[in-house]
């Protein structure tokens, strides 16, 4: 059996190799062993943290997600389209390109319905959750 | 048999794919569970790769393991109040003869498939060359119908998820 990616294999391992040589290896041989409580934080050079990491996260993070995956298989959909684009444009001319480009503006719209609906605005739906807590200032910057 | 190396890789991606999926089973913590898949999502998108089917293999990659797994560790991340690692997945309460009969059931129609398919009858178009140009030539000349149609589903798909999501949103802060 061919195997056409063997390069891509190649460079998978080496990725892999190189990140367990530097983190497992070098590391232990080069690095000073220091203790100190401050290296045991989440982050040590960051914000200190406040609280359990284990809480409900908000449903913005999912619809995020959904519109990202989406537009994923969009760009996955695209692919094939590149690699063939010389020879379809050699064949059909600029017809490979405006059907893409149709393919492209019918998914835009989807973007602009989430993006007019407020999805995937953090802050509006901040105030929709904290209405009678913080009302105003960023009612006003968002202008609605 | 003869071991060449597609064989070797065969069976490297195969252990790849099939001993995460048995972790899947086994582990107790949903966390953990959705890491496994991850690993065995991998194993998939190789094999479909060793197999010549290279945009299959890049939308696994892209779609599952990109897309589809950050939306169950989301899914996690929304629906748990507990910590998660005490949140267990409840296999172990199941009858065990329930589970036999769906598992013995799914395997029936999957091996049934399988053995139906006529692998050496139906060799597939490229013969293990790579497909993704030859896929992009065919859906822009004898498939841009429905080319077109997907973006068409896309964009219902994607109007409904993000109403369903803010309705869910609106009613959980209502």
């Amino acid at each position: 059996m061919d195997f056409q990616y063997a390069n891509v294999l190649f460079g998978l391992l080496f990725g892999a190799g190189f990140v367990v040589l530097n983190v497992s290896i070098v590391n232990r041989i080069l690095a000073p062993k220091v203790i100190d409580p401050e290296k045991t934080t989440t982050y040590e050079c960051g914000e200190p943290t406040i609280g359990s990491a284990w809480v409900r996260f908000d449903m913005r993070f999912y619809t995020v997600a959904l519109v990202f995956l989406v537009f994923e298989v969009e760009v996955a959909l695209l692919f094939p389209w590149a690699a063939a684009y010389d020879t379809l444009t050699q064949a059909g001319g600029l017809f490979a390109f405006v059907e893409v480009l149709l393919f492209l503006v019918i998914l835009g719209l989807g973007y602009v319905y989430v993006w007019r609906k407020g999805d995937l605005d953090w802050v509006k739906a901040t105030d929709a959750q904290t209405s009678n807590e913080t009302v105003g200032v960023d009612n006003a910057a968002n202008g609605n | 048999m003869d071991i060449d190396f597609g064989t070797i890789m065969f069976f490297a991606l195969a252990i790849v794919a099939v001993v995460p999926a048995f972790m899947v089973v086994l582990a107790r913590d949903i966390v953990r569970v959705a890491f496994w898949l991850l690993a065995s999502l991998c194993g998939v998108a190789g094999l479909y790769i060793l197999l010549g089917a290279d945009f299959l293999g890049l939308t696994q990659v892209l779609v599952y393991i990109g897309g589809i797994l950050v939306l169950i560790l989301f899914g996690i991340m929304m629906t748990s109040k507990d910590p998660l690692h005490e949140k267990a997945t409840a296999s172990g309460k199941r009858s065990p003869v329930t589970g036999l009969v769906t598992g013995a059931l799914v395997f029936a129609v999957l091996a049934a498939v399988i053995v139906g398919v006529g692998f050496e009858e139906n060799k597939g178009v490229s013969g293990g060359e790579p497909t993704t140009t030859k896929l992009g030539e065919v859906l822009l000349t004898d498939y841009v119908l429905p080319f077109e149609l997907v973006s068409v589903l896309l964009l219902f798909v994607l109007c409904g998820a993000a109403y369903m999501a803010r309705r869910r949103r609106e009613d959980a802060h209502a």
